[in-house]
């Protein structure tokens, strides 16, 4: 019953780690779909005197995506009832070209103004509307939304680690006999401290396997998939088999590193 | 006759400004049975822990088995120390580990096979009385039984040197007179050399035995 409860303190504490970083991970999966999303929907508005080449604008920002004409009809139409038609087309002349340029990714205001100073240069760019009120308000609420998280998954991780420290103690002070005894009848280092790594490596793989049945069973919930379409993306919430290997390496790196601090701390009695 | 422990102008202390034994010279001859008896503080037990390494020589020089312990590497010591067999007064038992274990100990250290280990902790189980014992734990025994099972340890891979601390401190008559048996029949049947630190040499002894005092820092042979 001990035993089983010195296991747990360290499965539990390795746990926390490994579930604090999935759930960073997943929120950096759904802050990347979400600016995806954005990406998607969001364009700058290019008013220029002349027509301008698509290919002279895309090679502007690597993040240029398509660069495509507004057609002026739609304004024109609520002139229709007031203009004779050869004053239509003369005002479709002499009215600036409007354009749709559209991005691979959302950007950060920083880069929207980078853009907006870049495309300028061009000396037929007479306007470029960014929608920055806008723009600025959804990154924000981004960058804030990533924070909180980060700093949830943080102090998860900071209690966890102190979790840690403590059971370095007990294991210090329960394995600390042994490896004197062991050490007094001559047994190298290797062999006095194969039990301490031997446990931190069976509590990394229970960590890693608990931590995996929790991610596959929240992975395959219906009401988490349901969540992230509420907000239009698609997350995968669990990637089986590099999430897995991930929670592995981390897991039994922790547990190696307490196992190694353990037998570095240890001092021979005399 | 081949000297297992060589000690010239030997020094001990546990911090500098206080000298335990002062500039010592002393010799073992190999499978001869030792008694170094002193007064509480004198450095029965310093030395002793001297002589498994435990404690490094400020001065002078400590052979033991051919090793110089002093500024000795750790893989010399635990060469040195797997051919050593050790009782403590504490008896200094793995509390976790059943008696089997923790007479299997050194032989799992020597790197014996399974079947010699299995077949030598059966008989030294029997030796020591308790075969019936053999799965439980150490704190499941009375004292004068866990000294018994550290005393079968020390003997379990057939040491050149036993170095007993007041094996019979605390123990019984039964246990003390199986223990001072088990002692005597390794000196004279094994040729095993036995140092046993003690306040008390039993008057009964079998053996031929040599008589160290320490007393103020020095070490003195009784004759």
């Amino acid at each position: 019953m001990k035993s089983l409860k010195n296991h747990l303190s360290l499965v539990i504490a390795l746990v926390g780690i490994l579930f604090s970083l999935q759930v960073f991970m997943i929120v950096e999966r759904a802050i990347d779909a979400y600016k995806e999303n954005l990406a998607q929907n969001y364009s700058l508005v290019i008013v220029s005197k002349k027509i301008l080449a698509s290919e002279d604008i895309l090679k502007v920002d690597k993040n240029f995506s398509t660069l495509n004409e507004l057609s002026p009809d739609t304004v024109i139409k609520k002139l229709n009832s007031d203009f004779s038609q050869k004053n239509i087309e003369l005002l479709k002349l002499t009215l600036p070209k409007f354009y749709k340029l559209k991005l691979y990714s959302y950007p950060s205001p920083q880069e929207v103004e980078e853009i907006t100073e870049n495309l300028l240069k061009n000396s037929s760019i007479m306007k470029v509307e960014t929608f920055s009120k806008t723009h600025d308000t959804t990154y924000k609420l981004l960058l804030l939304f990533k924070t909180v998280i980060t700093v949830f998954a943080l102090s998860v991780l900071l209690v966890t680690i102190l979790l840690i420290f403590k059971e370095l103690r007990i294991w210090q002070f329960k394995h600390n006999e042994r490896m004197s005894i062991m050490a007094l009848f001559g047994a190298p280092v290797w062999l006095r401290s194969a039990v301490l790594f031997r446990l931190s490596i069976v509590d990394a793989l229970i960590a890693t396997a608990f931590s995996f049945i929790l991610f596959s069973y929240i992975a395959s919930n219906s009401w988490v998939a349901e969540q992230f379409n509420s907000i239009g993306i698609d997350v995968n919430v669990f990637h089986m088999l590099e999430d897995s290997l991930v929670m592995l390496g981390v897991s039994i790196t922790v547990s190696i590193l307490l196992a190694t601090f353990i037998v570095l701390g240890h001092k021979e009695e005399v | 006759m081949d000297k297992v422990i060589i000690a010239d102008n030997l020094s001990l202390a546990y911090s500098n400004d206080e000298t335990i034994i002062n500039k010592v010279k002393f010799s073992v001859d190999s499978g001869s049975f030792v008694f170094v008896t002193g007064a509480s503080g004198s450095g029965k037990s310093t030395l002793l822990k001297s002589l498994y390494g435990a404690l490094k020589p400020t001065e002078g020089s400590l052979i033991v088995g051919g090793v110089e312990l002093r500024g000795v590497s750790s893989a010399k010591l635990n060469f040195l120390r797997k051919h050593i067999g050790i009782v403590f007064q504490d008896y200094k038992l793995v509390k976790e580990w059943t008696i089997e274990k923790n007479i299997m100990l050194p032989l799992i250290i020597n790197g014996y096979e399974k079947s010699v280990t299995q077949n030598q902790v059966d008989s030294l189980l029997k030796h020591v009385r308790l075969k019936h014992q053999a799965g439980k734990f150490p704190l499941e025994l009375s004292g004068g039984e866990q000294q018994r099972v550290a005393m079968a340890r020390a003997l379990s891979h057939n040491p050149i040197l036993i170095l007993a601390d007041e094996p019979t401190g605390n123990l019984d008559d039964y246990s003390s007179q199986l223990i001072w048996n088990l002692l005597e029949g390794a000196n004279t049947q094994l040729k095993t050399t036995v140092i046993v630190v003690t306040h008390h040499i039993p008057e009964n002894m079998n053996v031929d035995y040599k008589h160290f005092h320490i007393e103020y820092g020095s070490i003195h042979e009784v004759t």
